[in-house]
């Protein structure tokens, strides 16, 4: 039987990384179509929940991708952020998630190419993570 | 002990006559052995109800988020007493409202492991110097106190109480040599599906009476995620994945506020090992942001600020960035 592809939900914060994702899109860089992408106004919108609730339903792996450090529409909202991925990323590794599933990344709107490239290296390790292994049964919503 | 009690009582009396408090929030006898229950004392004449011992085991600090805005002596331990600090810091509650007549603490004794080790119901308990005694039907049992403290109790670096306006006993020395995380430590050289399994294991005993919450200084959110139907955040039932969102996010919300009371485990019907996560959460927090929560009155909550060199080793950085700030 063919292995499932991985599915991995990506949050992009939209003055950076989504820019990015466009440019590697125009741009017509090829990477691998595993990718959801769902569009957040900063990184420091991302919930620490939401990734949790994303690997809850079944994702595979989770990436949350922002401005570089200092280059936040907001200012310090990347800062912060980065203070809630540090935590919830070692806890949720000490709870048994490998680390691999939830990563993080900075990522400019000139990063097209880089874009394209996290994305295969973030779906490559997850690719040999395998499927994500559900606590119990899930629902689906 | 009893000494610290009779002084408990002094002082409360003195400050409801001299309408200094509204209320004292303290410990009363309670109805079964073992045990001291919470008490809310508003008359001068009821002082004599106030207990002292080592069954005294509640993290009070939990009370002032609910008599807010009211003057309000509060007995605290260590841990009670960061706990304050914490509520403080968090602007739940104003320093100038609340007295904190603190207790250095000797250690609270773990009533479950002593119910363990007899047969039979226990029907009767008392505390002498450092012995705990119990009775039952037909048996009698005798423990010494320090091989019965709870686990938070054992590993507790701040026995005194670290803000008080009435200091009720002898300081007792920080033990900050301690090697608190050792437990945490060896637990993380488990495999992962060593640790997977264990945590769905515990978690899979919780029932979601959120006991652990309502013991909890710091889950005092009018309307916890868990609660909230619109979005709703996890299901109702006791489906093992949303026991597992629950208590991933109960731990995270406590990220630079728990002191590691221990309230929320001895609440726990179910016996969860809840200070397994509380603690690691602990360990980060000391470790990427080197804080400790209710050490300091001024110090802000540590994921309410930041600071430019925040270790950032676990993110895709690209070569190009050092991860310190850029361009600006
Ligand atoms: S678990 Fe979180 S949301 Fe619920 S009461 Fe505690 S801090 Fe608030
Ligand atoms: S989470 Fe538990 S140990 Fe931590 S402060 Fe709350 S009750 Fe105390
Ligand atoms: S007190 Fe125990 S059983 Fe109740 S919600 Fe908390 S962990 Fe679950
Ligand atoms: S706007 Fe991109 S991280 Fe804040």
């Amino acid at each position: 039987m063919k292995e499932r592809e991985p599915k991995i939900l990506a949050f992009l914060c939209n003055w950076c990384s989504y820019a990015g994702a466009d440019l590697a899109g125009v741009s017509r860089i090829q990477y691998p179509p595993n990718v959801r992408v769902i569009r957040v106004p900063c990184s420091s919108r991302i919930n620490p929940f939401f990734i949790v609730k994303a690997l809850q339903q079944g994702i595979d792996g989770v990436l949350v991708a922002g401005c570089h450090p200092g280059d936040c529409h907001y200012i310090s909202g990347n800062y912060v952020a980065r203070r809630k991925f540090a935590i919830i990323k070692s806890f949720l590794e000490y709870i048994g998630i490998e680390k691999d599933r939830v990563q993080f990344a900075w990522i400019s709107a000139a990063e097209g190419l880089r874009f394209a490239e996290v994305i295969k290296e973030v779906t490559e390790k997850v690719r040999g993570l395998g499927p994500i292994r559900k606590w119990g049964k899930i629902r689906r919503v | 002990m009893q000494d610290v009690q009779r002084k408990i009582r002094e002082e409360a009396k003195k400050l409801l006559a001299a309408r200094s408090v509204d209320l004292i929030i303290g410990f009363e006898e309670a109805s079964l052995p073992l045990r001291a229950s919470p008490v809310f004392i508003h008359n001068e004449d009821d002082v004599e109800a106030l207990v002292w011992n080592c069954f005294c085991e509640n993290n009070l600090a939990t009370y002032l988020t609910k008599v807010a805005g009211r003057k309000v002596a509060v007995v605290a331990k260590g841990c009670d007493s960061r706990s304050i600090v914490a509520l403080i810091v968090e602007g739940q509650i104003k320093r100038e409202e609340i007295i904190v007549i603190g207790i250095p603490c000797q250690g609270m004794v773990d009533r479950r492991k002593i119910e363990k080790e007899v047969q039979g119901e226990i029907l009767e308990a008392g505390e002498k110097n450092d012995e705990v005694s119990v009775r039952g039907d037909d048996f009698e049992g005798v423990f010494k106190k320090e091989d019965y403290l709870y686990p938070s109790c054992r590993t507790c670096e701040y026995h005194s109480p670290v803000i008080s306006d009435i200091l009720i006993g002898e300081k007792i020395k920080e033990n900050t040599e301690l090697d608190e995380y050792a437990e945490t430590i060896e637990y993380e050289k488990k495999s992962i599906n060593e640790r997977r399994e264990y945590f769905g294991r515990e978690m899979g005993k919780c029932i979601r009476c959120y006991a652990c919450r309502q013991a909890c200084p710091m889950c005092y959110c009018e309307e916890c995620f868990v609660d909230n139907s619109y979005p709703k955040w996890i299901e109702k039932g006791l489906d093992l994945s949303d026991l597992a969102a629950w208590h991933i996010m109960r731990a995270y919300h406590q990220a630079g506020r728990c002191v590691d009371c221990g309230s929320c485990e001895r609440a726990c019907p179910m016996e969860v090992n809840l200070r397994f996560l509380t603690r690691k959460i602990n360990k980060e927090v000391k470790d990427y942001f080197d804080f400790e929560t209710g050490l300091d009155i001024k110090a802000p909550p540590p994921l309410t600020t930041f600071s430019p060199d925040d270790r950032q080793d676990f993110i895709h950085s690209g070569e190009e960035s050092t991860g310190e700030s850029r361009g600006d």
